[in-house]
């Protein structure tokens, strides 16, 4: 049997009939259910009278949306020319090192981290950078990452 | 007295500390401290953040860099009393400072206000004069303001540097019963942050411009694309809007006049392409951003099918000071051919990272030494990469080459968006080159063969080079690929992506020859082909390489030299880091 997915309707008639929405309405059934799900899609389409192919298209087109459950905090390593130079490859390995990843996972496996690359976050002078959630830490050296990443570990267990 | 105490408190200030700063004024201020608190965005001095300013007192306006909330308080003390700090004085006045060459050397017009007023504050932006632009053209007539913008000779800065005026004019000529115009703030070129910075800082002056080229155009609905990445950008954008709504200068019957126009921000989702105008529209309409083929012109058809016109951030952000200043002032700043300044973003191996705005016409070599204070270390300049992925790097050898739109593409590189990263001995070109074909590849929206899969092959010809395992043919491979990748490619990204390939194989071709030939790379930072050996002369036998070593691959008793197994070694750089002697050699 299909999931339930009523709770998205009160978004879906949010933006009915309204021009241009697929994008800002995928934001928000993101921002809802932490990433888009399959059957979601599928309701979505089905709901609001929009090609399934279309969705899934531009789901798949964009960076911003996930299409597997997130991390409860999202790293961001920054790879930027003025990161790159600052050795962001360096930042990378140390993080995957603390985090434990398995090869080709970016999420660990308690859900607590998801690590994903992105272009610049603009902050070119502090490089190399990585942003956890909604903060920044610049100026890094593989040595920094242990202690950021035992911030969020300790916030956990308070 | 009281002493007016400024904190800038942009993305890169706040990354570097700026809130808690604000935070530990606060309780000051509230402990009864005689002080007037304000906020304010990016001065552009990314690399002396946090930065304060202190005003007020006998010894004028002074500015303080890499401040220490541990000890603010005791500065403004000593500055209420009319003491010079010893250390951190950054600007000032009517005082010597490490760095007010640094600031005297810029001609300050899109980033006039950045720094200086509360973004937040719609108050502060009209007591440095704004949204008078706005009044006066609204006096105007359409045609007059666009004659105006084509006369200052203003380019778009976005990168391509199309003349301003003439794309306008396209747009208000276009019949359509709806016009729409739009901001680019997709700012997506890495190491580059001036539209993030030019937002953050005054939002209301982008804004305002918008206004009066729909004025100019005829079009009453507007759009800001800006990144999603730019959290504060937009948060500044929304309140800046909803102050301007509510003083009416935007919304129905601006300033009592005929003219009405209602501008949203749209969100981009992440997609490098979306900087290129016809794929930017197909977002706002809720498609995958993917370019479509020019003509018919935004200007003639755009979103939904009406003539739109669309300028880059910094573009819309000069033309309140055409409008108030004029276009003969305007063009007395700058070249003939490209009048006016240009905003860089400054990054990579240079002491004064962060952003500047220049007159056109300005040596390369004096924005590195002069406006950027040089270089960051001892490594000698090697280039200046220029336009992200679609631009190219400037040796050494052209460092008179001055900025403008001409002279740059004249190198191989192209003007773009602003993003400048300078690079030293230690930056291997081959890499850098690899570094931009890995981006473009990853971004390529994948429309266009030869975009989509020439980017790959080339990408896999520079990695393999990279890893020592290239032949001399694959240069010529790569001259190919690059050509049919230029001729076969419908927009921007697919037909500049070669460049950063086409301009290390022109001025660094030795480069690639020797990771090629030799199996070396000369700036010793491709890893597969780094070697660690040790320097006999330097080794005391201490041990620390061979404790470190995480393959166990260094040999060698107490106090004796140590030697490193090369078959084994897997080239982690551990032993360099650990040896306190500097006698392990990388190269």
């Amino acid at each position: 049997m299909e999931k339930d997915f009523s709770q998205l309707d009160e978004i879906l008639e949010m933006y009915r009939g309204k021009p241009g929405i697929l994008i800002p309405l995928l934001q928000d059934v993101q921002n809802l259910l932490g990433y888009l799900p399959k059957d979601a899609m599928r309701y979505i389409a089905q709901k609001m009278n929009i090609p399934a192919a279309d969705i899934f298209g531009v789901a798949t087109f964009y960076s911003m949306f996930k299409l597997k459950p997130q991390g409860k905090h999202i790293i961001r390593i920054c790879k930027g020319t003025a990161c790159h130079v600052s050795d962001a490859d360096g930042i990378k390995e140390a993080l995957i090192d603390a985090l434990q990843l398995p090869e080709g996972e970016d999420t660990t496996q308690d859900m607590h981290f998801t690590l994903m690359e992105v272009a610049c976050l603009g902050c070119c002078s502090l490089a190399p950078v990585i942003m956890i959630d909604d903060t920044t830490y610049g100026k890094l050296v593989p040595e920094s990452i242990p202690p950021i990443l035992e911030r969020y570990a300790f916030e956990e267990k308070q | 007295m009281s002493i007016v105490v400024k904190v800038g408190l942009a993305s890169c200030g706040v990354a570097a500390g700026a809130a808690e700063v604000y935070v530990t004024l606060l309780k000051y201020q509230q402990g009864g401290a005689d002080i007037e608190l304000k906020k304010t965005a990016c001065i552009g001095m990314c690399f002396e953040e946090p930065i304060v300013e202190l005003s007020g007192g006998s010894l004028g306006k002074i500015s303080l860099g890499k401040v220490d909330s541990a000890n603010i308080s005791n500065w403004v003390d000593a500055y209420r009393k009319g003491e010079m700090p010893e250390t951190n004085v950054i600007l000032a006045d009517e005082h010597p400072a490490c760095r007010n060459t640094l600031i005297n050397e810029q001609t300050r017009i899109v980033l006039r206000n950045c720094g200086v007023i509360d973004p937040t504050s719609i108050a502060d932006y009209e007591a440095s004069g704004g949204y008078t632009a706005l009044r006066k053209a609204l006096s105007m007539k359409p045609e007059d303001i666009v004659e105006e913008v084509k006369s200052s000779g203003l380019r778009g800065r976005g990168g391509a540097g199309f003349s301003t005026g003439l794309k306008w004019s396209f747009a208000a000529r276009a019949q359509g019963k709806k016009k729409y115009v739009v901001c680019n703030a997709d700012e997506g070129d890495p190491g580059a942050f001036m539209d993030r910075s030019t937002l953050e800082g005054d939002p209301h002056n982008v804004i305002e411009g918008m206004i009066i080229g729909a004025y100019a155009m005829g079009a009453d609905e507007g759009y800001i694309y800006c990144r999603a990445e730019y959290p504060m950008a937009i948060h500044h954008l929304k309140v800046a809007i909803d102050a301007a709504e509510k003083k009416g200068f935007l919304g129905n019957n601006i300033l009592g006049s005929e003219f009405s126009f209602t501008l949203h921000i749209k969100e981009g989702a992440g997609a490098f392409v979306c900087g290129e105008e016809t794929a930017l529209m197909q977002s706002i309409e809720g498609k995958r951003g993917m370019p479509t083929i020019r003509p018919p012109y935004p200007a003639d058809s755009g979103l939904w099918g009406c003539p739109t016109n669309i300028n880059n951030v910094e573009t819309w952000a000069n033309i309140t000071w055409i409008i108030n200043n004029g276009a003969d002032a305007f063009r007395k700043i700058g070249t003939d051919k490209s009048p006016g300044t240009k905003v860089f973003a400054l990054a990579g191996k240079i002491a004064g990272s962060g952003l500047i705005e220049v007159p056109m016409g300005i040596e390369v070599r004096d924005i590195i030494y002069k406006v950027g204070g040089g270089m960051k270390t001892d490594k000698p300049f090697k280039a200046v990469q220029m336009g992200g992925p679609s631009g190219g790097c400037i040796p050494a050898s052209l460092l008179d080459t001055i900025v403008d739109y001409d002279s740059i593409n004249a190198t191989g590189a192209i003007m773009g968006s602003g993003g400048m990263v300078v690079m030293d001995e230690g930056t291997c070109m081959v890499d850098v080159a690899r570094f931009f074909l890995n981006f473009t590849q990853n971004e390529s929206c994948g429309k266009c063969t030869f975009c989509r899969i020439g980017t790959r092959r080339m990408l896999e010809i520079l990695t393999r080079i990279t890893e020592g395992k290239g032949e001399m043919e694959d240069i010529q491979r790569l001259d190919d690929l690059a050509s049919n990748i230029i001729k076969g490619s419908l927009c921007g990204l697919g037909q500049t992506a070669p460049n950063p390939v086409l301009t290390t194989l022109r001025y660094f071709r030795d480069e690639y020859i020797a990771h090629i030939t030799d199996k070396r790379c000369p700036a010793g930072a491709c890893t597969s082909l780094l070697r660690y050996e040790v320097i006999p002369e330097k080794c005391i036998g201490c041990t620390a390489c061979a404790r470190k070593c995480p393959v166990s691959c260094i040999s060698g008793a107490v106090k004796q030299v140590h030697q490193i197994d090369q078959e084994q070694c897997i080239k982690c750089g551990a032993c360099y880091s650990a040896c306190k002697f500097n006698a392990i050699r990388k190269g």
